[in-house]
């Protein structure tokens, strides 16, 4: 197994490394050892391969990650898995802000409590929070789901397109145009799944509440012309 | 962009450590802000006597004779020690007023960069590793200190725009983010009778907190008293001779961590400035809630 210490190596070796793998089959596994925080750790990788990070990463982990199983056996700084179209990453500490931002596609998971802005303009990705999220969470989520097993803070949701939003705690309020939604049994369905895949089967998906949008803001109303 | 950092020490057995780890810190945080830097220190405490840090664009000529200068103007009991640009002026607590005048008479040139019993302030233009090796902070003692790297939005990149401002005894502010209604406050803070140096909207904020502990509150009550008077983006770490807080602003999108162990409590605008802390690996590490006050009191 490859271990990078970075403490004695430059990250841009680690990330060279790893962007030199390729095929469709799984990788030997990667792990790499004193992060101390270092910026954009594991960014960018386009093949199927495990890294384990032992430690606490800086800004952008595993971002634009496509296929690769990352976990950061730590916390993470702000902007992880920013832009993932796919993959799994997986934070076993707290996540910073805008963690998962405008990602189009994979799977985080927090084990710990993700900061503001999480999901924010997400386009496809599946979040999965144990903990609590920060304020202003999800805003201007186009696709994909969050699931919050904690509280959510001030103006979840606002200005929402099409993604899902499920809650098992408080939300302290919504943001503009996001509105409590019925429990269906489709999303009981999608919600087990997405529980699952995140490791979590101590909870049941009907202790949730889904949010989504109430569609009132993005498209344009004629009466509002006037304000124009 | 700027980079702060912040170390309070509980165990009195790292204060003579407090310059190097804080140096540490504080050049970790070198590519958030490589314009200037500066670092405050609470040192010990000299019954009844006081520190005035000053700073000359030309301190050997200003610094010369100095002493004997103050002390025909009245200043008896003086002593100074010059470091690089900066020099701390020892004088008797009730004089410190007194000496601040006779400098300005003396040497129009001289700056006051802070005073207190137990503070000392240094900060100059240039890398952080090369500010802090020129005041060689690395070997100062303390029980607490910040430091800021700065990459100026506000004003100019000058000593005097330079991170931490101190606008009263044993008061200091850094500051990562930049102020909107900073103009209005100064006008009402100078109106109040608090003496501003600069344009810089940081060290409104700095005053601000001045003006509010001197109507009685304690850091905590004036930090509290900050998010509602206060607009614009901010993260502050604060001093004062026993106490060290830490606000964010609502919306909260300038960086913050902090660490406590039962040695410390330690603040970084990243965690890369925190890693070499004794026992990092087992402390409580949390980012800071947005609107939250965290203060700490010796």
């Amino acid at each position: 197994m490859p271990v990078f210490d970075l403490a004695t190596t430059e990250l841009r070796n680690l990330n060279q490394s790893l962007h030199a793998i390729s095929g469709n089959t799984t990788n030997e596994d990667f792990e790499v050892i004193n992060p101390r925080g270092a910026h954009a750790i594991a960014v960018g990788i386009d093949a199927p391969v495990d890294v384990h990070i032992k430690g606490s990463v800086g800004y952008y982990c595993a971002g634009m990650n496509e296929t690769a199983n990352i976990t950061v056996h730590g916390n993470a700084g702000p902007g992880v898995a920013e832009n993932m179209m796919s993959g799994k990453v997986v934070i076993k500490g707290d996540a910073s802000q805008y963690a998962g931002a405008t990602a189009h596609g994979g799977l985080l998971v927090i084990e710990g409590n993700a900061a503001s802005r999480c999901g924010i303009s997400m386009k496809g990705i599946d979040i999965v929070v144990k903990g609590n999220i920060g304020h202003m969470s999800a805003f201007m989520a186009q696709s994909g789901n969050l699931v919050v097993l904690g509280d959510a803070g001030d103006a979840l949701g606002d200005s929402l397109y099409e993604a899902r939003l499920f809650v098992r705690g408080e939300v302290k309020s919504l943001g503009a145009d996001c509105i409590k939604k019925d429990m269906r049994p489709e999303h009981l369905e999608l919600l087990a799944k997405l529980l699952e895949d995140a490791g979590i089967s101590d909870v049941k998906p009907d202790e949730f509440t889904r949010y989504g949008s109430a569609r009132q803001l993005y498209n344009f109303n004629i009466d509002n012309a006037d304000a124009y | 962009m700027c980079g702060i950092v912040g170390l309070f020490l509980k165990d009195k057995s790292l204060e003579p450590q407090l310059g190097s780890l804080l140096s540490e810190m504080l050049v970790t945080m070198t590519d958030r802000g490589p314009d200037s830097a500066g670092i405050a220190i609470y040192g010990s405490d000299q019954s009844n006597l006081a520190k005035i840090t000053i700073q000359s664009p030309d301190p050997e000529t200003d610094f010369a004779g100095l002493t004997d200068e103050l002390r025909k103007a009245g200043i008896e009991n003086v002593s100074i020690l010059p470091k690089s640009t900066h020099a701390v002026l020892t004088v008797p607590a009730d004089q410190i007023d007194a000496t601040r005048s006779a400098l300005c008479d003396l040497r129009p040139d001289v700056r006051v960069m802070g005073t207190g019993s137990t503070m000392e302030i240094y900060k100059e233009v240039g890398l952080p590793k090369d500010v802090l090796e020129r005041f060689k902070i690395a070997d100062m003692a303390g029980s607490h200190g910040i430091g800021h790297t700065r990459m100026a939005t506000e004003s100019a990149v000058t000593t005097l725009g330079a991170h931490p401002f101190s606008t009263g005894l044993d008061q200091c502010l850094v500051h990562n983010g930049s102020l909107s209604n900073h103009n209005n406050l100064r006008r009402s803070l100078t109106h109040d009778g608090i003496r501003l140096e600069t344009q810089n909207d940081s060290e409104v904020a700095a005053a601000y907190l001045t003006g509010e502990m001197a109507k009685g509150k304690n850091l905590g009550a004036a930090l509290t008293s900050a998010l509602d008077d206060l607009d614009g983006f901010f993260t502050f770490v604060v001093g004062t001779k026993s106490g060290f807080g830490v606000v964010r602003d609502p919306i909260a999108c300038k960086p913050a961590i902090m660490a406590e162990t039962d040695a410390y409590v330690a603040f970084g605008s990243e965690y890369r400035a925190l890693v070499n802390l004794p026992g990092i690996e087992t402390a409580r590490v949390w980012e800071p809630e947005p609107a939250t006050v965290y203060f700490w009191e010796h």
